[in-house]
């Protein structure tokens, strides 16, 4: 509850009070990548490394662009067909490769972002390297005549709405994902992290829930690629690449893998920090990998595994 | 009576090496079988190869009738024809309890959509399984237990955990890889007591194991490999008494088979 205060009261007043309008750009920003950050979190409880998110945000971002400027369907309705496209592209990706374990698995993901930006300038319909430009801002959303979100080039705060946007789908992402997480589904993917042999001899279908587990991350990866294209109005074969793959990775590792809001928080702290080591030029990159390697060094459980520490020895 | 369990002259080959070499035997519903045999026998080929962990070179096994040789793991296992790992093989990171509430996944008739929704009868399957783990943790003498992470149990006890995830899938026959490896005197007779119980509640159970004087304490029949192939099958009595089978074990080591 405090948290909903905060996101959508607290931080718009915040922001209002101290005029820095850029800051919605970076919550908004964070808030995308903490999306596809959960997916990437997904196929680590299944106990997959993976390095490939990049691929499926690319992915989602074309799909979103072409269908938008070509084809002029409604942003809104690109939104779930590009997590759906994603959710189907990486089942058929991922039915040999999810039988890969361990580093092996993890290299053939990081492959797959660099196919995915060599497909994007190969393809006619990306419009090679000098990608797609000049997308139209989210038009109005419907239903039965009924205006549920204005025209996005009406509004005079754009910055605002793409926030509201973002932090909206961020919520009912996570909220999906906690659910996910405690319930039955949630506890066989443990099971499978933990020993895949086991959970077959207990009736577990690994193979049908290791592509489940995958799908539903490269649908995260494939909606926060779709409403970067739409914030940013272009998209290019470089807009993600290794790094952000690799990014993502991380997120997830800092903010704690055993934890659903790890990601999130991972992605706040990662983005953040970054930022905030601007200041220091040139050892921006030397301060903030000798942090990170601290940091998993000390609390290789993610920074969850802190809070909780705390908590349980109050409670003693 | 027909046979539960039918294994039908299976061949396993490993490149040029061959495994088991057309081996047939029946389990009968209810019965304790054990197949025994020194290192390198064949055992364990055999033993992954009825529960579908490995394929069959040639032959096949049934249940019921049915083949269950060359399908997937969980599909065998959903059939009611589940297995035992030895002790490293739980998950370690849950509790005890948790171990064998997940466990209990088979029984349930509500898809994993069902569950994530939350639906009543989620609801009533996991109140279900809970009362169902706690009654054979109880069974198996491990509710004190319960509560500890499965990664900080003794042997013993693993063992035992083992066992109770296996039952935890209501099956019909439960295969056990070795219950009482490296097991000492005292702790392998209260096992061969659980596996005895095991029986009592209507599992057939088939064992694979070294240790003789449990096997033949425990066994009803007995099965005997040597260089992949079927050398005896009997009643302890019977094996006791094979040439044989005491010449498979060196012949004069005795002791080492209990006699």
């Amino acid at each position: 509850m405090i948290f909903f205060i905060g996101v959508f009261v607290l931080v718009p007043w915040l922001i209002e009070m101290s005029g820095r309008w850029d800051y919605y750009y970076t919550l908004t920003s964070v808030a995308l990548l903490s999306i596809a950050s959960a997916g990437v979190w997904l196929t680590f409880y299944i106990g997959r490394i993976n390095i490939g998110q990049g691929a499926y945000a690319l992915a989602g971002g074309y799909l979103s662009a072409v269908l938008v400027t070509q084809y002029e369907v409604s942003f809104w309705l690109t939104i779930p067909l590009a997590g759906l496209f994603c959710a189907v592209l990486s089942m058929l990706i991922g039915l040999p490769i999810l039988r890969l374990k361990g580093v092996y698995f993890a290299m053939i993901t990081l492959v797959l972002t660099e196919v995915a930006k060599l497909t994007a300038l190969a393809l006619p319909i990306t419009n090679g390297a000098k990608g797609i430009v000049s997308i139209p801002l989210p038009g109005e959303l419907s239903v039965f005549g009924m205006t549920i979100i204005p025209d996005f080039s009406t509004l005079e705060n754009v910055k605002l709405a793409f926030y509201y946007l973002a932090v909206t789908l961020m919520v009912i992402c996570f909220a999906g994902m906690y659910r996910l997480v405690n319930s039955r589904m949630g506890h066989l993917c443990r099971s499978l992290q933990q020993n895949e042999e086991l959970a077959s001899s207990i009736g577990v279908n690994i193979t049908t829930l290791r592509i489940t587990a995958y799908a539903i991350s490269s649908f995260l990866g494939g909606v926060g690629g779709s409403i970067f294209v739409a914030i940013s109005q272009s998209i290019y074969p470089t807009s993600f690449q290794v790094a952000d793959s690799i990014n993502f990775m991380l997120n997830v590792f800092v903010g704690g893998l055993g934890y659903v809001f790890g990601p999130m928080l991972g992605t706040v702290v990662i983005y953040f920090g970054w930022d905030l080591l601007f200041q220091t030029g040139k050892f921006q990159l030397l301060i903030y990998s000798s942090i990170l390697i601290l940091l998993m060094l000390t609390v290789p459980n993610g920074l969850l595994s802190l809070r909780l520490f705390k908590w349980n020895k109050e409670k003693k | 009576m027909s046979a539960l369990l039918e294994v039908k002259s299976v061949t396993k080959k490993f490149g040029g090496l061959t495994a088991n070499k057309d081996i047939s035997f029946t389990v009968q519903e209810k019965e304790i079988l054990s197949v025994i045999g020194p290192n390198g026998a064949g055992k364990s080929t055999l033993f992954k190869m009825i529960s579908s962990f490995l394929r069959t070179t040639s032959g096949e096994v049934l249940f019921k009738g049915e083949r269950i040789s060359n399908l997937a793991p969980h599909i065998v296992a959903r059939r009611g024809v589940v297995r035992t790992f030895q002790e490293t093989t739980i998950f370690k990171s849950m509790t005890v309890r948790e171990n064998v509430v997940i466990a209990h996944h088979l029984r349930s008739k509500t898809n994993l959509l069902g569950f994530y929704v939350g639906s009543r009868r989620a609801h009533t399957d996991e109140t279900e399984f809970r009362r169902s783990a706690d009654e054979i943790l109880e069974f198996l003498n491990l509710s004190e237990i319960s509560g500890e992470l499965a990664s900080t149990l003794p042997q013993g006890h693993l063992r035992a955990l083992g066992i109770a995830i296996g039952l935890a899938t209501d099956p019909k026959i439960l295969l056990l890889d070795e219950p009482f490896a490296g097991m000492n005197h005292d702790e392998t007779m209260r096992t061969v007591e659980l596996v005895s119980g095991v029986r009592d509640r209507g599992v057939t159970v088939l064992l694979v194991e070294h240790d003789m004087p449990a096997v033949m304490k425990i066994s009803d029949r007995i099965v005997v490999l040597n260089f992949g192939e079927k050398i005896a099958e009997g009643t302890p009595q019977q094996i006791q008494q094979n040439e044989q089978v005491i010449e498979a074990y060196l012949g004069s080591e005795d002791d080492s088979i209990g006699l």
